[in-house]
């Protein structure tokens, strides 16, 4: 019977079908686990106010927070804290709270027992406070006040408050504004005037002319600098005008600046439609904001920015690069025993730790080639490095070394499917190798080339450990494109999401918070990297339709 | 044609026999080939070629597989000179020009011998760019004469009516019978001289076939043409002079219808006869 079975080939057949089950659940599986954990970071959970008995026999106290996780205690855990067997076989219930009111508490998130808590209730004019520091506030809000004077209490206060907010939040944007576009760029040009005058004195050049010609230059960013100063400081003492008061769960009551609140609302008043539509504008803050306190809150706009644009310059470098290597490879090299070695090397160097890679990028491209070029371009900026550091530049370059195996190789494979016929017949009229190469052989290799693009796309994309050496750091104060002259900066160092998921994830102080963040950036990652792919594929069908080769 | 005589070899491995007096007349001789040797490696392919080529005339190899027609014919525009490992001695003349000297550019050649190859292989390009491609490479991007060279091309290789509404369709659309006329309206958009035919309907249908001998018929008012064919029948039909070789050598040239009715040489008789090869 066996045999005869196993004498069908269907044995064979299903284990193919179920390896390929497997991959699909393990990819699935994996996609599932961090949409789930990542996206449920966005929704406004019920906000609880709990009675908990801290301590036997006494009266219970008053928590207020977010029921984030519950786990079950084992029997000797349990038993190992202090309860009885009976207890402890009865299973024991445990809830992790976030309770927020990190400056009051100093925690965070507690653990709760389930059997210590008496009650728990949902109160609509619960207020949940996002802020600028100290994480989220939980309480209920008493009064708005202005310049210290009570101006709207109860259900009035809140009709005030968002009008306020408004204002507030108003002010702020004007406020950063002023700072990094306006002053930023009066800093930027004040220190390329810096440069600019010690070049000049380094060749001698500083005459008295110049000197004044850079003084009256000098005082005209100095003049405007004071002018956006003076406004910066209206600006700033009109947005200390607000504040409101809350009361919190044990009926302590705290001033809270205005200026201090990103977001403000009350999870337990909210329909389902309300909570939908403060889940997407959440998402759409973590997508545009920049992060705060320490990378824990706020948004990953900067990292986005930092992966795509490291992405799309390697591109740029490694498609001529790994393509002009093919085609010499394959179309003018003598196919001997050297070619085939270097052939070996490519793939080889394929399989290389990516932070060797790293390693190379900081040994060879920013110590050596960098530390070149600022003393020959440069020398005005010394001893401060400009290319000889870590930088947008030279993390590009190392990946568009380490993905410079996958170009050649594919754009080989698709050098080497072109037709024999084809050439020979490009080359049978009249046409040079050099000129069949770009009108013909070139153009029905691009979908290969592009093949090879998507692979390196995505391997760089989803590299982190040579980047950590080259160029990306936790927190970058700019982005490495602005409004400046020359738009690029290039040796400017950048954030990127793969290291945002490691640092939030293990360097954060706070580890509970971040817990979410993590699988929510993972997720983010994922995203960028399938749309950068989804994008050079349908270029690539888009060539493949195009030059569709000789079938038969 | 005028009636002046023919001088035409046919010179096997002792290199005696000569043919007088053809049927057919020719004015002049297009390509002369000089003793010509080639080796792939260790192994040589061809044994001391003799032949010359009349002008505007139809001249057919025939000969068993692996017998050394389409390297012969691949060294008139040098195409032997992409295998690395080919090497030729001895001479080919054409229009008295010596096309082996050194410093002969060979894409200049290869404007001069075009080339139609067994299996269409038109380029992925619309079937416009297919024609145009050999006068784009020498430079000549004004609309107005590619529009002529494409319409003359496609009329002179008798594709025109069929293909005219669709120009800007890829040419992998059309069918293999059609790609190969539209190969040879590419071959003789940049006017050659001397078109080679390498098997051009061995991998085509019956009819498309036909078609392809009616225009070589055409065509020989213009161009010299060579061709290989596997095809007695072909050969007999569309040539003026059919050269047969075997193992290499030139066995027999001549006359086309004294080699089909009464070769000189038994292993031209025998080949012929379908007694082998």
């Amino acid at each position: 019977m066996i045999r005869e079975w196993f004498k069908t080939g269907a044995p064979w057949v299903w284990l193919n079908a179920a390896a390929v089950s497997l991959s699909l659940i393990m990819v699935f599986g994996l996609l599932a686990l961090i949409a789930i954990r990542g996206l449920g970071h966005f929704w406004p959970a019920d906000v609880a106010s709990i009675a908990y008995v801290e301590k036997a026999n006494e009266q219970p106290i008053t928590l207020v927070g977010e029921m984030v996780d519950q786990q079950v205690l084992k029997p000797e855990l349990a038993k190992a804290a202090g309860y009885t067997p009976e207890q402890a076989a009865a299973g024991l219930t445990q809830y992790l709270v976030k309770i927020g009111n990190r400056d009051i508490g100093g925690l965070d998130f507690r653990w709760l027992l389930g059997k210590d808590i008496k009650q728990t209730e949902y109160p609509e004019n619960l207020m949940v406070l996002e802020r600028r520091e100290w994480g989220n506030f939980y309480g209920y809000l008493e009064a708005i006040k202005e310049e210290g004077n009570v101006v709207a209490q109860g259900a009035q206060a809140w009709v005030i408050l968002a009008e306020r907010m408004e204002r507030t939040l108003d002010i702020f944007e004007r406020i950063k504004d002023i700072e990094k576009g306006e002053i930023g760029t009066i800093n930027y040009q004040l220190e390329r005037l810096r440069l600019k005058e010690r070049k000049l004195e380094l060749e001698d050049k500083l005459d008295a002319q110049a000197k004044q010609n850079l003084a009256s230059e000098k005082a005209e960013f100095e003049k405007a600098y004071q002018a956006l100063q003076a406004n910066l400081a209206d600006l700033n003492q009109k947005i200390r005008r607000d504040s409101l008061v809350a009361k919190v769960a044990n009926g302590q009551e705290v001033e809270i600046s205005l200026e201090k609140i990103v977001l403000y609302y009350r999870p337990n008043a909210m329909g389902l439609f309300q909570k939908i539509g403060h889940y997407f504008a959440k998402v759409g803050l973590f997508l545009s904001e920049e992060p705060r306190e320490a990378n824990t809150e706020g948004g990953v706009f900067p990292a986005i920015f930092g992966t795509v644009m490291m992405v799309m310059i390697m591109a740029v470098i490694v498609t001529p690069f790994g393509v002009i290597a093919a085609v010499y490879m394959r179309e003018y090299a003598k196919q001997g025993i050297l070619t085939r070695i270097i052939r070996i090397a490519v793939n080889n160097l394929a399989g290389v730790p990516s932070i060797v890679y790293g390693v190379f990028g900081l040994g060879f491209f920013v110590y050596i080639l960098g530390g070149n070029i600022d003393s020959l371009f440069f020398p005005e900026a010394l001893p401060a490095p400009t290319y000889g550091t870590p930088g947008m530049f030279w993390a590009s370059l190392t990946l568009a070394l380490l993905t410079l195996p996958v170009v050649i190789v594919a754009t080989e494979e698709g050098l080497s499917r072109v037709p024999k016929s084809i050439r020979e017949g490009s080359l049978a009229l009249g046409a040079t190798k050099a000129e069949t190469l770009w009108l013909t052989v070139l153009p029905m290799a691009s979908p290969a080339m592009m093949t090879g693009l998507i692979l390196a796309v995505a391997r760089a994309a989803g590299e982190v450990a040579p980047l950590m050496l080259v160029g990306v750091v936790k927190l970058a104060p700019t982005l490495p494109l602005d409004g400046n002259f020359p738009f690029m900066h290039l040796d400017r160092k950048f954030m990127h999401l793969g290291f945002h998921i490691y640092d939030v994830g293990f360097q954060s102080p706070n580890v509970e918070a971040a817990r979410p963040l993590v699988y929510a950036t993972s997720l983010l990652l994922v995203m960028v990297i399938i749309s950068l792919n989804l994008f050079a594929v349908s270029i690539r069908n888009h060539l493949r339709e195009k030059y569709k080769a000789l079938e038969n | 044609m005028s009636s002046e005589p023919v001088r035409t070899h046919a010179i096997d491995m002792s290199a005696i026999a000569q043919k007088n007096q053809p049927n057919k007349g020719m004015n002049e001789t297009s390509i002369q080939i000089q003793n010509l040797n080639l080796f792939y490696g260790e192994k040589q392919a061809l044994h001391g070629i003799n032949m010359e080529i009349p002008k505007k005339q139809v001249t057919a190899y025939i000969g068993p597989s692996g017998c050394g027609k389409s390297t012969l014919l691949r060294c008139i525009n040098r195409m032997n000179d992409l295998v690395d490992s080919a090497r030729i001695e001895g001479k080919i003349n054409i229009e008295g020009k010596d096309i082996y000297q050194p410093g002969v550019d060979v894409a200049e050649l290869r404007r001069h011998v075009g080339m139609v190859f067994q299996k269409p292989n038109p380029f992925p390009k619309s079937i416009y760019e297919n024609v145009a491609y050999g006068l784009r490479i020498q430079g000549i991007n004004d609309r107005r004469i590619l529009d002529e060279a494409v319409e003359k091309s496609l009329r002179g290789a008798a594709i025109w009516d069929e293909v005219k509404d669709r120009l800007q369709d890829n040419a992998l659309g059309i069918s293999g019978g059609q790609q190969q006329r539209l190969v040879i309206a590419r071959a003789i958009a940049i006017e050659p001289t001397i078109l080679l035919l390498d098997e051009p309907s061995s991998a085509l249908d019956p009819i498309s076939s036909l078609k392809i001998e009616e225009l070589i018929n055409e065509l020989k008012e213009t161009y010299t043409i060579v061709i290989v064919t596997h095809n007695m029948q072909q050969a007999a039909r569309v040539s003026d002079f059919t050269a047969f070789m075997y193992m290499g050598d030139l066995i027999e040239f001549g006359d086309t219808n004294t080699i089909f009715t009464n070769p000189e040489k038994k292993q031209t008789e025998d080949y012929i006869t379908g007694r082998y090869g």
